[in-house]
């Protein structure tokens, strides 16, 4: 009976996103469109990150280096397999979703596999090695993307077709995707490995006395989050229409740093907000864009003094906490949300 | 073998600015056990305050009628860039660390890195993207010893460096101010119940350490021609990668750090591609954490719970 009730569940998010996305496609602006699926996107990434940053406690500054290899690699995967689908299925939906998701898989799993060998030197030792290690990987990506000239190097990869990669990213492959992250990255955060994480975060001496594997599990995490940048760099790649080494530069790392700090490290639905947050302030600003980042390194600092946990802290945003029954005892509201 | 000898010299000078930035990180890690992110945005406005101190002066007259700066004006702007960073280090870590030394261990190094945006971005604004020719604060002149040339800048380089790191190893090993260091690093909250006034003693810290950024500041100035107010983020990772090969917190170990990978990365410009010598220096950092992540120079302490 679970999993019947699992499958209507899951089938009545599929129809409720196709609607959203037929009805916002069909009816609003392109530019609204395009913001929400940015912030789409900065969901992915900031739910990804606050695993590594927020609920591990190991800090990374380098996520944009992940994302870039997402989108490269699902931009090249798609324009290599779009042919070979389509001498199969011929052209329309199928073979585009086909196409699409695949390159996403690709992607993401490219960028975890590069997570792994990130992650392995770095998360060994304990202390903040990773920020620095991350910080490097994110310059050394770009150098070797600039300097890949299969990839198109400093000008960019945009497939073989003059108008650039397909425009396959839409609402309702973003927020399908959204909707796998959060529950993946949901389940694991709510399960035993996420209390393990979460005991890495507290005092990682004493975790791993009590028998934590505390490497394994941080590279599972980092390697968790290294996989969600690369899905949201594929959706960007497409969306985009070509994917250059610049659009990964430092700037884009601090957005999501910015994204899980506004909505408080270690909490998933805060990660969702900063995301929307960020997006939207992003676009609010395009005029003040050069004085973007001093307001965002302000923020980051004026937060950081006034509520070092984060401006939500590790709460979670539910509907029992919003709107709690008379009835209901006030243990139950943390963390008790339905799958 | 004389273009190794070449790279070697050049090498050396460039490593002896990385050495002088890395001794900055690894001194506040041995006392705060902070990745001080800010660091290398200490060392750019080191560079600027020189640059401007130079002009103040009037460089530009001295250059316009081909005379060259008088030696003791080279004095006065090191001086004044080195007192200037070291009351910007001083400030940052009031503002931006002492209210969080008992905060979660995350949270001042997010403010370290929002500072370190910040002094970037501000810097941007103020002093525009573009590269700056810096000022010939001391002129160039080429000696030719069997076909590697040497010239007198690079010499100063290494001069005022070794001057500088040796005035340092006295400081940190005779005085009052450099054993309470040593005590923070091993223990703070021993060395505070021992009545030494830490956060004054930290202070002291971040003052020497961004002064010395700022020297390497104004070398890297010298020798590489130009600065940009994004300069710090490449070379301030070079510097902690520095850092961390000498072993993080290694006073000597920064100083030998900062040397290797200077050439290092020489060497693979010169023998592999000028494209690769970025990211030597994070090849050298993956192989230090994977098989001696003390460092060099670095002992392995137990944790202690």
């Amino acid at each position: 009976m679970k999993w019947l009730l699992r499958a209507a569940v899951a089938a009545a998010i599929v129809g409720a996103l196709w609607g959203l996305s037929y009805v916002l496609h069909e009816h609003v602006i392109e530019y609204v469109v395009r913001i929400a699926m940015l912030c789409g996107m900065n969901i992915i990434l900031a739910v990804g990150l606050n695993l590594i940053n927020g609920t591990t406690g190991q800090f990374s500054i380098g996520h944009a280096g992940f994302m870039a290899v997402g989108a490269y690699t699902t931009a090249y995967v798609c324009t290599q397999l779009a042919p070979e689908v389509a001498g199969v299925l011929g052209t329309g939906f199928l073979p585009d979703a086909v196409v699409f998701n695949v390159g996403l898989i690709a992607g993401a799993a490219l960028a975890a596999a590069t997570g792994v060998v990130v992650g392995v030197p770095s998360l060994r030792l304990k202390g903040d090695y990773l920020a620095i290690v991350t910080l490097g990987f994110g310059e050394i990506i770009r150098l070797l993307l600039t300097n890949a000239e299969f990839l198109g190097g400093a000008t960019g990869f945009s497939g073989d077709n003059p108008t650039g990669l397909s425009p396959y990213t839409n609402v309702f492959w973003v927020f399908l995707w959204v909707v796998i992250v959060i529950v993946v990255i949901r389940n694991v955060t709510f399960s035993q490995t996420g209390r393990s994480l979460e005991a890495i975060s507290e005092d990682e001496i004493a975790a791993e006395a009590m028998g934590t594997p505390t490497t394994r599990l941080k590279v599972v995490a980092f390697t968790l989050s290294a996989a969600a940048a690369g899905i949201a760099g594929g959706l960007f790649a497409h969306l985009q229409g070509s994917v250059r080494p610049d659009d990964f530069k430092f700037d884009r790392s601090i957005d999501m740093i910015v994204m899980i700090i506004v909505g408080g490290l270690g909490s998933i639905t805060g990660a969702v907000i900063g995301g929307i947050f960020v997006g939207v302030t992003l676009e609010l600003m395009r005029d003040l864009s050069e004085y973007r980042l001093v307001l965002y390194s302000l923020l980051l600092v004026i937060i950081m003094l006034v509520r070092p946990q984060g401006v939500l802290g590790k709460r979670e945003l539910s509907f029992s906490r919003l709107f709690p029954k008379k009835a209901a005892k006030p243990a139950r509201a943390a963390g008790d949300e339905k799958p | 073998m004389t273009e190794l000898v070449q790279q070697l010299i050049n090498g050396l000078s460039l490593g002896s600015i990385y050495a002088l930035i890395a001794l900055g990180y690894t001194m506040v890690y041995g006392v705060l056990k902070l990745i001080n992110f800010a660091h290398s945005e200490v060392f750019m406005m080191g560079s600027y305050f020189g640059f401007f101190t130079a002009v103040g002066l009037g460089i530009e007259h001295y250059e316009s009628i081909g005379q060259t700066f008088p030696l003791y004006y080279a004095f006065v702007v090191l001086i004044a860039a080195m007192a200037g960073a070291a009351l910007l280090g001083v400030t940052i870590e009031l503002l931006a660390y002492r209210p969080l030394r008992n905060a979660p261990r995350l949270a001042p190094l997010i403010t370290a890195i929002g500072v370190s945006l910040f002094l970037q971005n501000l810097a941007t604004l103020i002093f525009t993207p573009n590269p700056r020719r810096y000022p010939a604060i001391i002129r160039e002149v080429r000696y030719e010893l069997g076909g590697v040339v040497v010239t007198n800048i690079k010499i100063a380089i290494l001069v005022v460096a070794i001057a500088l790191m040796a005035g340092l190893h006295l400081l940190v090993q005779k005085t009052w101010t450099g054993k309470a260091m040593r005590a923070l690093s091993v223990n703070l909250d021993a060395a505070r119940l021992m009545g030494v006034n830490t956060n004054r003693v930290i202070s002291s810290t971040f003052a020497i350490g961004s002064a010395l950024a700022a020297a390497g500041g104004i070398l890297f100035g010298l020798d590489q021609l130009t600065i940009k107010p994004t300069m710090g983020v490449l070379t301030g990772l070079k510097a902690f990668v520095a850092a961390v090969l000498g072993g993080i917190g290694n006073i000597p170990g920064a100083a030998v750090g900062g040397l290797l990978i200077g050439v290092a990365e020489q060497l693979t410009a010169g023998y592999l591609s000028p494209d690769y010598r970025d990211a030597i220096t994070f090849v050298i950092l993956i192989g230090i954490l994977l098989f001696k992540p003390e460092g060099l120079l670095g002992v392995v302490r137990p944790e202690k719970v």
